[in-house]
């Protein structure tokens, strides 16, 4: 029972931990929580179930696409609604922010209609069952696909030139414009690769919920953000982190105290946080600068 | 090589730099000299960009650069080691010389600016994995402008290089910074340490509340009983 819990845990934890590094790649780069994010998931989500769906284009395709597809949107959203913010107050960044996810999902809402769409799962469905633990072929895709991803940008983060400039960008953009880095285009690309990955988890839900429909960032993109803030607002490994704890903790509340309560522990352990260990798990931001 | 004519910046209404002119020759050592306030680092900023001109005009081997970002203005061959260093804390002490060369898309052209680094900052060899951060004070400064001169600049700013140093570091420093001129690399040094400057410089300016009131020979200035009594603390 605990195994299995603990496999459904990291299943959802892994889609919560790729939503999370959007948010903290975003906030590493220029301190903003971009709420749009949870829009920018739904968006790949729809993206891929239409693509199979209307025109039959193979599911590996279709998650690529979608990937590219949400990129493309969420440079956008950084271009219209941030980037002209970029010197004005952190506040009103955030709440266009707000805006923008506000907008986003009302244009879903008016464009595809309220109601829920069915997204076919591209699988056999197939369960793996052994005594301690059931698993489906969806889930065991999922957990693969995340990890992958997450190994990707690790290597693309540390290793890559591109990814060298990320990170010199988020520790001081002067000294890294000084370097002949591209502020904006750095910023492009964060945006880019942080939606990309958004869009991935939407897919993967997509195909493990089956079902697809306008307000479905609302509740995991509020959720990539607690994992976010949980593994330290800012760091890439502690939005994995707080993303498989977050997907976990969750997991077993519902099942060892209440299903009821499923949503109410990702903002019990928001408060938590922000009480006791405000730079999260492995964050270094917030700490007193010296 | 530069041209700075008629410059003034502001920082929000406060203007900074008034109308300031001065100039730098291929192969010069050239300092600017004065108080804190003075306007030394905003010279600076506004040349590499990171700051811009309200009025005037600055012009890089005949090329007006003024109003560029500042990547586009590295790519021209001006490097900036900007006061305190900032270097990059958590990067490690080779990834800090990367980004240096960021420009740069030559892999053997690296490699030999990596010895060239090496060679001219000895004490950074070795430490190539070391996260930036934990150097000391010296070896920052060291590797802040290693990393400047990752992408071989023609012209090299330098703001402050001996603030918060010990001062058989600064020497250190300085030697080098005569150094990475005799190599060929002309230089526009800013420092409160006007004795220091002042020995590296061929020419002078002293900066006083935005604006230019002197310029001369480095040696000439060493003499001057203005400069003596208010920036030599004779």
């Amino acid at each position: 029972m605990f195994l299995q819990q603990l496999i459904n845990g990291l299943v959802l934890g892994s889609t919560y931990a790729l939503i999370a590094l959007g948010y903290t790649m975003v906030y590493g780069i220029i301190e903003l929580i971009n709420f749009a994010h949870g829009e920018i998931y739904m968006f790949g989500a729809f993206v891929g179930m239409y693509l199979v769906t209307v025109f039959k284009v193979p599911f590996v395709i279709a998650f690529l696409l979608a990937m590219v597809l949400a990129s493309l949107l969420g440079v956008t959203v950084e271009f219209l609604a941030y980037r002209p913010l970029r010197r004005s107050s952190r506040l009103a960044a955030l709440i266009s922010a707000i805006g923008a996810s506000i907008f986003l999902q009302n244009l879903a809402l008016l464009v595809m209609g309220p109601r829920p769409y069915t997204f076919p799962s591209p699988f056999t469905p197939k369960v793996y069952k052994t005594s301690l633990v059931t698993i489906s072929r969806v889930e065991i895709i999922i957990l693969v696909i995340s990890f992958l991803l997450m190994i990707g940008l690790t290597f693309l983060i540390q290793k890559t030139k591109i990814g060298k400039a990320m990170r010199a960008t988020a520790q001081d953009k002067d000294a890294a414009s000084l370097m002949g880095i591209n502020i904006d285009l750095v910023i492009t690309v964060t945006f880019a690769v942080g939606s990309a990955l958004g869009a991935a988890a939407g897919v993967m839900v997509g195909i493990y919920f089956r079902t697809v429909t306008p307000m479905m960032g609302l509740m995991p993109g509020l959720k990539g953000f607690v994992a976010a803030v949980l593994g330290g607002i800012g760091s890439i490994p502690g939005a994995m982190l707080g993303g498989l704890l977050l997907g976990i903790a969750e997991v077993m509340g519902a099942a060892y105290i209440s299903s009821q309560y499923r949503d109410a522990i990702a903002f019990a352990i928001l408060i938590i946080v922000l009480l006791f260990k405000p730079a999260g798990l492995i964050g270094r931001f917030m700490q007193e600068k010296v | 090589m530069l041209q700075v004519e008629k410059i003034s910046t502001f920082y929000g209404n406060i203007q900074a730099l008034k109308e300031i002119s001065f100039s730098v020759e291929e192969g010069e050592i050239v300092t600017l000299i004065g108080a804190n306030g003075a306007g030394k680092t905003t010279t600076l900023l506004t040349i590499s960009g990171l700051l811009k001109p309200a009025a005037g005009q600055i012009s890089f081997r005949d090329k007006k650069v003024d109003g560029f970002p500042p990547h586009e203005i590295v790519k021209l061959g001006i490097s900036h080691v900007p006061e305190g260093r900032r270097i990059f804390p958590r990067l490690t002490l080779l990834e800090n010389l990367e980004m240096g060369a960021f420009t740069r898309r030559d892999k053997t052209g690296l490699q030999d600016d990596l010895k060239y680094v090496f060679d001219t900052f000895p004490q950074l060899k070795g430490r190539e994995k070391q996260v930036a951060g934990t150097l000391s004070g010296g070896e920052q400064q060291m590797l802040a402008m290693g990393r400047a001169l990752m992408s071989r600049p023609k012209l090299l700013l330098l703001d402050e290089p001996s603030m918060g140093l010990a001062p058989m570091v600064v020497q250190g420093i300085f030697r080098i910074i005569e150094d990475i001129n005799r190599q060929g690399t002309t230089i526009l040094l800013v420092e409160q340490n006007a004795q220091l400057a002042l020995k590296v410089a061929r020419r002078g300016y002293v900066l006083e509340t935005g604006s230019i009131t002197l310029h001369d020979k480095a040696s000439s200035l060493l003499k001057n009983d203005g400069v003596r009594k208010t920036y030599l603390g004779e």
